[in-house]
């Protein structure tokens, strides 16, 4: 509770520190981001690696989800690329599997939302157009630049697109990290303050008989807000996974 | 769709180490920034710098512990299970298809054999027919050559004592001669004059 005697809907997304590490005067404290982090990795890895240890023809519930996720997001793989992207399909599937275990593992009451800090996703969204970058200019060398120049432009206008292609590239990983940090910023808050309604109706200063009669109605809009944030969370996931294979195929088929 | 350990995941990592290197770095240099600038103290946390390099270090650590556990152990096993069930459900219907057309095959020869002992077993009944006639015939023809023979025996051994009986009449007839004519005459004749008249009598009579 911060001051203003309301809910701070800003508060969930404080960092606090858990162990303190400062080698070099760098700040690598362990801190309630990484704890998540943490816990996210390692749910993650239970599914995917205790859930396949039976390794039976006739799969059980964990073994199933495990499957599951491995053949949807190997079909949304090949779906973009064709089958020889089969050989990014380890770092997609991490990363899908991290986004999406941080969003709904956020939206546990008292936990925190790994993917609400932005720089985690920058970072996540950097490392795709890294890969992109470095794998396209490995594979196909200058022939890679080809994707800033689309084929069928007259001359005169090729500076121009060529300027607008390049504008589209640098500002993916922008908009991939902005548009997953921004939907999990803006969902928290929301459920944070239609809570906060609900508490500051039925507690707070004013509080009487007609703040007592209308404190359901936020209660009732945070229930189905946490419901949109299910979908929000699952969706954003999805999509930061098909942007990246999206992403990953002009890496592996620069030609326009 | 199994995972084989490709060239992106050998060269992946340096490529990871770097870039978050390069962000780690930049995020220290912006941290003291804003430690320079002054203890703007309470900001939105995360557009905080002070939070940036911390986070980058935990988030490329459990990252790489991710995409390491999924690369190496639970993706190819995954793979290994689907493709393993793939080939596991493949093989059955094979066999399951194997197993019909064998008993097709087997419900086939069967009418075959079934269709031919038929035909043997009328085969054989003719035979037997056959056989059986050809058998009685023989008898009866053996049976009716036996009688004959003994009917041509009988009528010889007939005609034997027919004939001997008339050689006893001729004898008895010389000897009754002779007496006639001991008696009439007296004087007996010869055997052979006596048997000489009965010849002459006979063959005149």
């Amino acid at each position: 509770m911060a001051a203003g005697g309301g809910i701070d809907p800003i508060h969930q997304f404080h960092i606090n520190p858990i162990v303190e590490l400062k080698p070099f005067g760098l700040n690598l404290s362990f801190t309630n981001t990484s704890l998540w982090m943490v816990i996210v990795t390692a749910v993650v890895s239970a599914i995917m690696i205790y859930g396949s240890s039976q390794r039976s023809v006739v799969p059980g519930r964990l073994q199933s989800l495990a499957e599951m996720m491995y053949e949807f997001v190997a079909s949304t793989l090949t779906g973009v690329m064709n089958k020889d992207g089969m050989k990014f399909f380890p770092f997609v599937f991490s990363l899908f599997m991290f986004v999406l275990a941080s969003n709904l593992l956020g939206l546990l009451p008292g936990s925190f939302t790994v993917t609400s800090q932005i720089i985690v996703t920058a970072a996540l969204a950097v490392l795709v157009m890294s890969v992109v970058l470095i794998y396209g200019i490995a594979k196909h060398g200058t022939h890679f630049f080809g994707l800033f120049v689309p084929s069928g432009v007259p001359g005169w206008l090729l500076p121009f697109v060529v300027l607008i292609e390049v504008v589209s590239f640098v500002s993916r990983p922008v908009s991939l990290s902005l548009r997953l940090f921004g939907n999990m910023l803006a969902g928290h808050i929301a459920l944070k303050v239609f809570g906060g309604f609900v508490v500051a109706l039925t507690t707070g200063a004013a509080a009487g008989l007609f703040t007592y009669a209308i404190a359901p109605l936020p209660l009732l809009l945070a229930v189905a807000l946490t419901a949109l944030e299910v979908l929000v969370a699952v969706l954003q996931a999805y999509v930061f996974a098909i942007l990246t294979c999206v992403y990953l195929n002009d890496a592996l088929h620069p030609g326009h | 769709m199994p995972v084989r350990s490709s060239g992106f995941v050998r060269q992946g990592w340096p490529l990871a180490v770097a870039s978050f290197a390069t962000l780690l770095a930049g995020a220290a240099q912006a941290a003291e920034q804003k430690h320079g600038e002054s203890g703007e103290g309470a900001s939105f946390p995360p557009f905080d710098p002070a939070h940036f390099a911390s986070n980058l270090f935990w988030l490329a650590i459990t990252f790489a512990a991710l995409y390491w556990l999924m690369s190496k152990v639970a993706l190819p096993r995954i793979g290994e299970i689907l493709e393993e069930r793939a080939n596991t459900i493949g093989r059955d219907l094979d066999q399951a298809a194997e197993m019909q057309a064998k008993a097709e095959d087997m419900a086939q020869a069967y009418e075959k054999a079934l269709a031919e002992a038929r035909k043997n077993a009328q085969g054989i009944a003719q035979t037997a027919r056959d056989t059986g006639a050809k058998a009685s015939d023989a008898q009866r023809h053996a049976t009716e050559a036996e009688l004959a023979a003994k009917l041509a025996q009988a009528e010889a051994t007939i005609a034997k004592t027919k004939t001997e009986a008339m050689g006893n009449v001729r004898g008895l007839g010389g000897d009754v001669a002779i007496a006639i004519v001991t008696k009439l005459t007296g004087q007996a004749p010869t055997a052979s004059e006596a048997s000489e008249a009965v010849d002459q009598a006979l063959s005149r009579g």
